[in-house]
């Protein structure tokens, strides 16, 4: 099968003849795109987003799963959840709000159909695992270290801790430090990352938690906390109430909560998400600091946007002469050389 | 399985009674429809602020001449925008998706129920069930006269048509379900079939359930994405071993057998669904 898809108008800004090449560049050097997170080399830098492609397999008929930098796993539990009731999603301006509440089969579930597909095709797995509690995310961490396809555990400390009532642990640098610090001791050497909300006072104090609790990097941002109410019903849209904000609305939050976390943890990798529609996007995000970048909302607009991205930031690279992608990372914080 | 993503040029847009006819150049998807499917289409173009696509049921998937229609009822800004794209425009499109109806086994009476642009699916499936050796009884239903989609049409492909409006400004006066127990209650009736708004299934497949008659149903739930991969489009649905779980309408559905649904529960968490426990005080 071979998708053609219209998003060429999508490229960005206009296109230079000859330079626009998506996937074949015609001119002599090719850019380097290869990205390291923590010890772990990905061949490009362009991953799904957790929640925005399940675990990979209903984008198969779309692209090989294989060739992006990896397939990011919605958040799994340790047990079956059926997810809230429905309305869970409203269209909003240029985004969305969903509340779907991480309905998933649960980790034996994972394990067993999830992870193997992947495995067999070669793909690599960042698997987003989730937890009510402390203990329930190092035993889903103990029971994928060493699982086939697992490069990276994302650590969604942005998901409801049930003990507080509502509350994330995301949004407690001690909180969200006693989770990292659980997984990080089950985790034998596959590195960590915790998922952060923006939805905190300051992102800085919290990235700075996790990394001394032993975070190996940071994912961010994870979706804002949003509303919508139908004025017909006069009644919220969502069956949740509230839900999570995501797409290119939320964008400039998001580069902008890169850039302050690079700005204070430049050693710490980030992967970068939030509303990254475009290959431009994409290369926002790596130029506020971001090692590698997420690909989330923009799936369900266009199944074939994970590699559709890769290719028009693979363009956009070597237009702009860049050999090596680690040149363009955090590259917004260094002055113009005059 | 899941279908492919192309760039389908718009053929024409044409007014029929409250919706739009919209055909498609897209061999692709042509290719290998079966009805109940569907296509999940961007809206907005280049830029546009409205990232969730549209599904819409497929009326006809012609493989000879590459072409597919959809009919589409104008209730928001994307379908405001669709109805009135100009020929010739590029549409994103990913089709065909979902599990389609089944047919019988064996031949028997079919009874095909459907409420407003419901409609858009049953002709083609009625034309394979008579293909096939079956008897096809039609009956559509809506709230006036310019909401019945395709009547003329459904009385060449059927051994009957039964038309219904609420107003009474086309056939007879009342719901689309007045004229089921009829149909069912005559010998012979052998499966059901219905596709409209998610309350005139639940009576359909009510109904069947009381006489007996095996009945499919096109649920309408609204999706993100169309492929899987979202989960906003779940309904509760009981499985083979006899356990509800939250199904996505767009992989598993947007067929279901009637039975199956937990109609009086969709759109709220049965506290029996797997995994309903693990979601705590939210
Ligand atoms: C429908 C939906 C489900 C999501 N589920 C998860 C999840 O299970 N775990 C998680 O860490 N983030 C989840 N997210 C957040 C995304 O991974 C991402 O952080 C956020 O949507 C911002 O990126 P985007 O604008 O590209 O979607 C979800 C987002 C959406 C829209
Ligand atoms: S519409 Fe996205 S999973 Fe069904």
């Amino acid at each position: 099968m071979n998708p053609v898809t219209i998003h060429d108008h999508e490229c960005g800004i206009g296109e230079i003849p000859g330079t626009h090449t998506h996937d074949h560049g015609e001119a002599g050097q090719r850019v380097d795109l290869a990205t390291t997170l923590a010890g772990v080399t990905l061949p490009n830098p362009v991953l799904t987003a957790s929640g925005c492609s399940a675990a990979g397999r209903e984008l198969a008929p779309f692209m090989d799963v294989s060739d992006l930098g990896a397939v990011v796993t919605k958040s799994v539990m340790l047990r079956p959840r059926s997810g809230r009731a429905t309305p869970r999603m409203a269209e909003t301006p240029s985004g969305m709000l969903n509340s779907i509440g991480l309905q998933g089969p649960g980790i034996d579930a994972f394990l067993e159909h999830d992870l193997p597909w992947l495995a067999e095709r070669g793909a690599r797995a960042v698997v987003s695992i989730a937890g009510g509690t402390v203990e329930e995310f190092a035993e889903l961490a103990r029971r994928l270290v060493g699982v086939p396809a697992l490069v990276l555990l994302e650590v969604n400390i942005s998901c409801p801790n049930v003990a507080s009532r509502g509350q994330v642990f995301a949004c407690d640098p001690l909180a969200a430090a006693d989770v990292v610090r659980a997984v990080k001791a089950e985790a034998n050497g596959v590195p960590v990352f915790a998922k952060l909300s923006p939805d905190v006072t300051d992102i800085v104090a919290i990235a700075q938690s996790c990394v001394d609790a032993g975070a190996d990097g940071l994912s961010m941002i994870n979706t804002l906390l949003g509303m919508l109410i139908d004025t017909e019903t006069m009644r919220p849209v969502l069956a949740g109430v509230t839900g999570g904000l995501s797409g290119p609305a939320i964008r400039p939050v998001a580069v902008r909560c890169v850039w302050q976390v690079h700005a204070a943890l430049p050693d710490v990798p980030i992967l970068g998400m939030g509303g990254i529609l475009t290959g431009l996007d994409a290369l926002q995000f790596l130029l506020a600091g971001a090692s590698a970048v997420s690909v989330g909302t923009a799936v369900f607009h266009d199944p074939s946007a994970p590699t559709r991205v890769l290719s028009e930031l693979r363009a956009e690279l070597t237009r702009r002469g860049v050999r090596r992608l680690s040149d363009v990372v955090g590259a917004a914080h260094r002055e113009p050389q005059r | 399985m899941t279908g492919s993503q192309v760039k389908a040029r718009v053929v024409s847009v044409e007014p029929v009674g409250a919706y739009f006819l919209i055909t498609l150049d897209a061999p692709a998807i042509a290719a290998a429809v079966e009805p109940g499917q569907f296509v999940a289409v961007a809206v907005g173009g280049p830029d546009t602020a409205m990232l969730l696509r549209r599904s819409f049921a497929l009326y006809t998937a012609d493989p000879s001449t590459g072409r597919i229609q959809i009919v589409v009822a104008e209730h928001g800004r994307g379908t405001a925008w669709l109805v009135r794209v100009g020929a010739g425009t590029p549409l994103d499109v990913v089709g065909p998706l979902g599990r389609p109806f089944t047919l019988p086994a064996e031949p028997g009476t079919a009874v095909l129920v459907a409420g407003g642009y419901g409609s858009a699916p049953m002709f083609d499936l009625a034309r394979r069930l008579r293909a096939a050796g079956s008897a096809v009884h039609i009956v559509v239903g809506a709230g006036s006269a310019d909401r019945l989609f395709g009547i003329d049409e459904a009385r060449d492909v059927a051994d009957s048509v039964a038309v219904t409006t609420d107003d009474g400004s086309a056939g007879v006066r009342g719901l689309v379900t007045d004229a089921v127990p009829a149909l069912l209650g005559s010998p012979g009736a052998t499966s059901v079939y219905a596709c409209g708004p998610m309350a005139m299934l639940r009576a359909v497949g009510e109904m069947a359930a009381v006489y007996d008659v095996p009945c499919q149903v096109a649920v309408e739930e609204s999706m993100a994405c169309g492929i899987g991969v979202c989960m906003t489009c779940v309904l509760p649905v009981v499985g083979v071993d006899g356990r509800s779980r939250m199904v996505r309408s767009c992989v598993e559905g947007p067929v279901f057998d009637a039975e199956r649904v937990r109609w009086k529960d969709v759109g709220s968490l049965p506290a029996d669904v797997v995994g309903a426990g693990a979601m705590g005080a939210h």
